[in-house]
């Protein structure tokens, strides 16, 4: 362990707005949610001298809340309590299931949606099935609140579009319309548990009373830089029947919106063809 | 004799559960230092200058290079190749140069971003195929570290005359130990000028050697004390050496006490590794699939020095050939030298790397003979009376047919076999399902003399105060030599376990009972153990007539018999049968003194959309001789087999300039609690007569058998024949996109 407590600085604030002053005060602050990303840079001693902002004890921020449009989730809210809570898994049972899947037992019991989403790995097991939901993030800073569509929060591995001194407050999972006809999520991790993801997907569609498509949403994490929809398979669907002329189609223009690479944890040729295979089997039913 | 007992298992248990075990960072430091160790960046280059920062405050610290080291700079073991620290040159990256001690544990890393080494680069070599080709010599004379033949009968007339000739090339790539407890040493000198090093190791007197050459002292002044352990798997047999001349050469220069304990990306990036190995087979069969030779040729990674790589090589040219009978072999191994950090001693010991080819090349003849692979091994498997490709013959104690056909009845092999050729036809299922069997051998104790060159001692002490002391060197790495060590006292001396304790691992208090490795502590030093107690209870009965049964009664004698002197003490010390002859330099004679057989069935499914590999069942048997405490046997199986299922499917330690570029648990993945299957272990009792109480190895059997099963099982579900590890999902995807056979998707 290289990181040494005793240099650092840790600002505890009891409540939101406290939270929030602080952070404008210190915007070089580091927040910690659960801490399951910020005690890997610790134990590499990366954040020696640094300030630390613990949101921790916000019970405001880990609530998760029933409005008419839908579910409003604290950033604190743990991948525990979403993977148990009743609600998730009646209205957005993708998102519990990502939540089930991320790291294992003790990373769910700590790590939050939030700090999930601010931490921006390519390969967020949340995101996919954010994406697809079309959730918007609930923000706040000295300047006051902003909404921002999921998507859009993120602007490269690592790095959101958050501004200084700006902290998430919570995700809204707005009510779908109609329940889908079929939705998946599924992680690629090779181990079963304390993976990091070779490829996440998550997707729901809507086929009206003729088999057409009405409308297919499908996300991919760790294909990209950050988590992608597949706006030009999409697109191209919208209004046709699944044909297997058609659903080859989609399958190959999967590839206009992700180019994943080759890493340490897998190669870009895998992820893309079991993407594809991930996309053709749902598609296929 | 005492019946078994079912209560208290582990002795040490209670006291790691409840987290008051000492590890090495646990232990009282006052006034110590932490040190740090500086390290290469290149894989190889002459050293131009080493340069510190002038605005450090270097007065706050204690720093170290190979110049402060007052003997021979080098980490004696084998050969005196390895450098404490690099002085010059450096031969891989990652190679210690600079050491660096603080008081803060984080300044010390903060110290050695100020310290920069200049280099001369020089050409590299970083395959094994390459230092083969000796284009680029890195190691005199021609990057070869050990050269191994063993020849039987006459090969090339064999494979003239054979109805058969089947030929393959098999891979395994380097494996990381993944102990729990990273490498940590503490060490300080003490007011007479003893050196005293205490932390996690596996072998105290391996360390002791080692710090003799370096420190120049004799051997009364150097002690090594384990701390406790948490896990060591051969990765703590040599490189706790290392640690400790690096803490000794910091705390000599300091004046203090110094500890260094790595972290997990510094031990995985640094330490040894299972040696990577390239093996190809060239085998003459009947028609009817009887072997009539085996020409068989094993190329391994060393990495850049000697370590224990020249035993490696041994262990895995003698296991080279599978558990087989056959008339003519021929064995032609290599340890090469490349510019990578020094491969060294992995649970196996070069046996997995061979076996999983001999038994993998099975699935090869089978197919070539069109014939089933179980059947062929049948025809083919050692038996009582067989003669070795080094002209031993096995006279007793050989279980392998039993073990086969233990876990073939029990983990259905044929049945299944038939079932999931069914399974697989249909496109509907998510999976395609396999099943696949391998048996294997794994020698026992020391190869060759080893055990007649080590002459390992031990010594019971029955104190004062009625108590039985077991002293001995071999050490507890979680794998059970407390339990094992306890209960054959006991059980000899015809006692309660609970008056016999077992004495650490300290050279201050022990004999010499020869390193914790080769699946030997059982076996041999617990052979040792049996004949103290023997001699022990000899000593008691003549003295009292029978045995005390009594706490009180054992006080009473224990003070009678040992008159003036704190304990009565026995010592007993490794004689090696006559019968049991080896020659070093033809490789003929008895290579172990007995083998353990194990096999198992691995039943598992490969996804069609992934291609993921999910292992469903594995069936293992072992003929270990007699278990002397089966619930520890099934432990030391069920760990083994678990970390070959590791190796087999997920281990990919990826290396680029000589550097391993995963070295996390995150990125390197070994398996967790929900990557095991249900394992069902079966044991098969083949006493064995030499042994304690029948006792053989069991230790390094379990870490040979599943790879070529799940390379085989792979192989069922899915017709391919991957000849390479690990089994990713992403090998099995190229290999349907290059095989035309296969575009069925």
């Amino acid at each position: 362990m290289r990181g040494a407590p005793e240099t650092m600085r840790v600002l505890r604030p009891r409540s939101p707005a406290e939270a929030v002053r602080l952070y404008g005060r210190h915007p070089e602050a580091l927040p910690l949610a659960g801490g399951t990303d910020v005690m890997v840079s610790w134990n590499a001693g990366l954040l020696n001298r640094r300030t630390v902002l613990d949101l921790s004890p916000l019970r405001e921020w880990s609530r998760i809340r029933r409005t008419r449009a839908g579910l409003v989730v604290g950033a604190l809210a743990t991948h525990a309590r979403i993977r148990d809570d009743a609600r998730v898994r009646a209205a957005f049972p993708l998102l519990a299931e990502a939540a089930s899947v991320i790291g294992a037992a003790a990373i769910q019991n700590r790590g939050t949606l939030g700090g999930n989403i601010a931490n921006a790995s390519p390969a967020g097991d949340s995101f996919p099935p954010l994406a697809v939901y079309e959730a918007v993030v609930h923000t706040i800073s000295p300047d006051g609140e902003r909404r921002s569509r999921f998507l859009n929060v993120f602007e490269g591995p690592k790095a959101t579009a958050l501004r200084p001194a700006e902290l998430i407050a919570a995700v809204e999972l707005p009510f779908l319309p109609k329940r889908p006809t079929r939705q998946i999520f599924r992680k690629i991790g090779t181990r079963a548990a304390q993976a990091l993801s070779k490829t996440v997907a998550a997707g729901l569609l809507w086929l009206d009373g003729k088999g057409r498509v009405e409308e297919l949403r499908f996300a991919l994490g760790a294909m990209a830089p950050t988590v992608r929809r597949l706006r030009t398979a999409e697109a191209f669907l919208a209004g046709q029947r699944l044909t297997p002329a058609t659903v080859d189609r989609a399958v190959e223009l999967l590839g206009e919106d992700v180019a994943p690479i080759d890493d340490v944890r897998s190669t870009g040729a895998y992820r893309l063809a079991v993407s594809r295979a991930l996309l053709g089997g749902f598609l296929r039913g | 004799m005492k019946k078994k007992r079912s209560g208290v298992l582990r002795p040490e248990g209670p006291d790691k559960l409840r987290g008051l075990a000492r590890y090495v960072d646990d232990l009282p430091f006052p006034g110590g230092l932490h040190g740090a160790t500086l390290r290469s960046t290149v894989p190889r280059g002459r050293i131009r200058a080493i340069r510190f920062d002038p605005d450090f405050p270097w007065d706050e610290c204690v720093t170290a290079t190979a110049a402060d080291i007052p003997g021979q700079n080098c980490v004696a073991l084998i050969e005196e190749d390895q450098p404490l620290l690099a002085d010059g040159e450096v031969r891989h990256a990652m190679e210690p140069i600079v050491l660096v001690a603080h008081a803060e544990r984080h300044r010390v890393y903060e110290a050695l971003g100020h310290i920069h080494v200049e280099y001369e680069p020089l050409e590299p070599v970083l395959s094994m195929e390459d230092a083969l080709e000796a284009k680029v010599p890195v190691r005199a004379p021609d990057n070869v570290i050990k050269r191994i033949s063993i020849d039987k009968g006459d090969v090339d007339g064999a494979l003239a005359g054979a109805d058969v000739v089947v030929e393959g090339e098999y891979r395994v790539p380097h494996q990381e130990q993944a102990y729990i407890e990273n490498q940590g040493m503490t060490a300080r000198f003490e007011e007479d000028g003893t050196l005293l090093v205490e932390g996690s190791l596996q072998c105290p007197y391996y360390v002791q050697k080692a710090l003799v050459r370096a420190f120049a002292l004799p051997k009364e002044k150097v002690r090594v004390v384990q701390a406790t352990t948490g896990g060591g798997f051969g990765g703590k047999e040599e490189y706790p050496s290392m640690v400790a001349g690096h803490a000794a050469l910091l705390a000599r220069k300091a004046g203090r006490p110094v500890k260094i304990v790595y972290d997990r990306t510094e031990d995985m990036v640094a330490t040894t590794k299972r040696h990577p190995a390239r093996v190809r087979h060239r085998t003459g069969l009947t028609r009817e699939g009887k072997l009539v030779a085996q020409d068989i040729d094993v190329l391994m990674d060393g990495g850049a020095y000697a370590t224990l790589s020249p035993v490696v090589l041994s262990r895995g040219a003698l296991h080279a050939t599978g558990p087989y009978e056959c008339p003519n072999v021929r064995v032609r191994a290599c340890m090469v030298a490349t510019n990578t950090p020094p491969n060294g001693a992995f649970r196996g010991f070069g046996a997995p790397q061979t076996l999983f080819a001999a038994e993998l090349h099975w699935e090869r003849i089978a197919g070539a003979l069109k014939k089933d692979a179980l059947r062929l091994r049948r025809l083919n498997l050692v038996r009582e009376g067989s003669e070795t490709a080094t002209g031993q013959v096995l006279h007793e104690s050989v279980g392998a047919r039993d073990v086969l056909e233990a876990v073939v009845r029990r983990g259905r092999y044929s049945e299944k076999k038939r079932e999931y050729a069914r399974w697989n036809r249909s496109r509907r299922h998510p999976s395609w399902r396999g099943i696949g069997v391998s048996v294997c051998h794994h020698g026992a104790g020391f190869t060759g003399s080893g055990e007649a060159f080590l002459a390992s001692r031990v010594a019971l002490a029955l104190t004062r105060k009625g108590e039985i002391r077991v002293l001995t060197s071999s050490t507890e790495i979680g794998q059970g030599t407390i339990a094992a060590f306890t209960g054959l006292a006991a059980r000899t001396l015809g006692v309660p376990e609970e008056w016999v304790t077992i004495e650490r691992a300290d050279t201050g208090l022990v004999p010499d009972s020869g390193p914790t490795v080769a699946s030997r502590t059982c076996m041999i030093v617990g052979g040792l153990v049996e004949r103290a107690a023997q001699r022990l209870r000899e000593r008691i009965l003549e003295s009292t007539g029978r045995m005390p049964s009594t706490r009180a009664e054992m006080v009473r004698e224990a003070r009678r018999l040992c008159g003036r002197e704190p304990a009565l003490r026995v010592e007993e010390q490794y004689t090696h049968p006559p019968e049991i002859r080896w020659d070093e330099e033809t490789y003929r004679g008895d290579a172990y003194p007995v083998y353990g057989y194990g096999a198992t069935v691995v039943d598992l499914e490969v996804d069609r959309t992934t291609f993921e590999v999910r292992v469903r069942r594995l069936t293992t048997a072992v003929d270990v001789g007699r278990a002397l405490s089966p619930r520890l046997v099934e432990g030391q199986v069920m760990g083994g087999v678990t970390q070959a299922l590791g190796y087999a499917l997920l281990e990919n330690a990826d290396y680029h300039d000589g550097v391993m570029q995963n070295p996390q648990l995150t990125n390197y993945l070994i398996p967790t609690a929900l990557d095991t299957p249900p394992l069902d272990v079966m044991i098969v009792q083949r006493p064995y007569s030499r042994g304690p109480l029948g006792a053989k190895g069991v230790g390094e059997l379990p870490m040979d058998i599943p790879a070529p099963a799940v390379a085989a099982a792979v192989h069922d579900a899915t017709g391919l024949l991957l000849t390479e590890l690990p089994i990713l999902p992403e090998r099995i995807l190229e290999a349907f996109s290059s095989d035309p056979a296969h575009r069925q998707r």
